[in-house]
């Protein structure tokens, strides 16, 4: 999986590339964690257009890393959801919480 | 546990791997193209793979907690019918119906979300788990393809 990080001013936008299962979701959490350390109060929007796979390896560490800009007052935002990984996230319980926006621009638009 | 019935599939594949985290995408792979003589549709696959997933990483994660094993997986197909079992020689599960609630993860530190059981019966269309604590863990899992197909005709 590849991970391509984005400032836009206070919103770090995540975007991810290929396979998000147990043995790379560690690659994103960890680089987006990095990256969260460096600022205060912060967004981060997660682009999950490029996606070909995920699995429940992808509601927890999604999950942690909503924790962790909720805890420092910021907001997440999900776009370029599709279909199967809406359900997955949906059963996770991740969509009653986070917003899913279909691009980047109009997440930036919507988040504080 | 180690029985797999071969005589009575009409087609089958076995596979073993080294409980090894980077082992869990080749094995989806592997599945699904065994599967792609049933005529799947995309979110079939979908399905199938996320499910497959969701067992062979609980092999690696949860039945030998990092120690060195291995798991198994064996395919069969029977008509529209596709089984799959993934069998571990780990641990095992001594609370088998607290496992399959959804959110029940005995690793929250690693981030697991406890949703592997609930995408497994979501994605398939039966799920059976055995298991003996000290032997290891059976996950059969069932997908009948061609569901909506036959509806709509
Ligand atoms: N093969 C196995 N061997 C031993 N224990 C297992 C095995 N599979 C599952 N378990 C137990 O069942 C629990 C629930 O499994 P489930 O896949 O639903 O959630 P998880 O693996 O903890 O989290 P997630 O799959 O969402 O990342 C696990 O936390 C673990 O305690
Ligand atoms: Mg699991």
């Amino acid at each position: 999986m590849q991970v391509q990080l984005i400032r836009r001013k206070k919103n770090l936008i995540v975007r991810l590339k290929g396979e998000l299962d147990h043995h790379t979701a560690d690659i994103f959490r960890h680089s987006v964690e990095k990256e969260l350390k460096k600022k205060g109060n912060q967004n981060l929007i997660i682009n999950v257009t490029g996606l070909t796979f995920m699995d429940s390896s992808g509601i927890g560490v999604i999950l942690g890393r909503y924790k962790q800009v909720k805890d420092k007052g910021g907001q997440v935002a999900i776009c370029g959801l599709d279909k199967h990984h809406q359900r997955i996230l949906q059963l996770g319980g991740l969509l009653n919480i986070i917003p899913v926006f279909g691009n980047e621009s109009q997440a930036l638009i919507n988040l504080k | 546990m180690k029985e797999y019935k071969l005589e009575n599939s009409a087609n089958y594949m076995l596979l073993e791997i080294p409980a090894q985290s980077e082992n869990e995408s080749f094995v989806r792979v592997v599945v699904a193209a065994f599967a792609a003589r049933l005529d799947p549709t995309l979110e079939e696959i979908n399905e199938l793979k996320t499910a497959v997933s969701e067992a062979v990483t609980n092999g690696i994660l949860h039945a030998y907690d990092y120690g060195k094993g291995v798991i198994r997986i064996f395919v069969s197909v029977d008509n529209q019918h596709l089984s799959v079992e993934v069998h571990d020689f780990g641990k095992g599960i001594a609370d088998i119906a607290r496992a399959r609630e959804p959110l029940y993860t005995e690793k929250p530190e690693l981030e697991r979300s406890g949703m592997g059981f609930t995408i497994m019966e979501n994605f398939m269309d039966d799920l059976l788990v055995e298991s003996k604590p000290g032997q290891g863990t059976v996950v059969k899992m069932l997908k009948i393809f061609g569901k909506t197909a036959e509806i709509n005709h």
